[in-house]
């Protein structure tokens, strides 16, 4: 039972850093701030969701991973939130939307 | 295991200090906290593989607060960014400014 989740856990980690280094691809490369925060917060939740799942499930469940399960929860509920209050406040200060056509500057 | 748990740290560091790029070139406020913010989220994923790597438990509740304070912070700025005001988006809802003082 435990190499089977040990297994589990391994994989939900390299998946998870898999989804991290995509996110902060896309927070390096996307040209504007709203194709920025549509990048890491999908992949920043779902990474550093994962990498959590996976630490918790690392040597089998415990009582101590119940912690780690809620910490898990805050930061699905926050990686979203964040994500549309900063893309709010971008399109309510009236931000400038990227273009395809503004494709030089970028 | 415990290499791979040092090894996704470390990436996780270096991918932290790509975010801290985009907070310093990044050309509009909100772009500087996105970065920070996802700096934050990694960070604390790095304090979370401590805790695993050495056994200390209490690094779990330093994460929490971290969490915590990532989602408080963003949201308390990006709500200053776009209404000017901490408190409520309409002014009358302000808690009444002491102008004139006693006596």
């Amino acid at each position: 039972m435990t190499p089977l989740l040990d297994v589990l856990a391994v994989v939900l980690l390299l998946v998870g850093l898999v989804f991290v280094l995509g996110g902060t691809l896309g927070l390096v490369r996307l040209p504007d701030l709203f194709s920025r925060a549509h990048a890491t917060g999908k992949c920043d939740s779902v990474g550093v969701g994962s990498i959590l799942l996976g630490v918790a499930l690392l040597g089998g469940l415990q009582a101590g991973d119940l912690k780690l399960l809620l910490l898990l929860l805050l930061s699905l509920v926050s990686g979203p939130t964040t994500a549309h209050a900063l893309a709010r406040a971008g399109h309510r200060t009236g931000l400038p939307v990227w273009r395809r056509r503004d494709r030089g500057d970028a | 295991m415990t290499n791979l748990l040092w090894v996704s740290a470390t990436a996780l560091l270096v991918l932290a200090f790509a975010c801290l790029w985009r907070a310093d070139v990044g050309p509009t406020i909100q772009d500087r906290l996105l970065a920070v913010n996802v700096a934050g989220t990694k960070a604390m994923a790095v304090l979370v593989l401590m805790a695993a790597i050495a056994g200390h438990a209490f690094l779990i509740d330093v994460a929490i607060v971290y969490a915590l304070l990532n989602l408080v912070i963003t949201l308390a700025a990006t709500r200053y960014i776009e209404s000017g005001r901490l408190r409520s988006e309409s002014p009358a809802d302000e808690l009444p400014v002491r102008a004139e003082g006693p006596g």
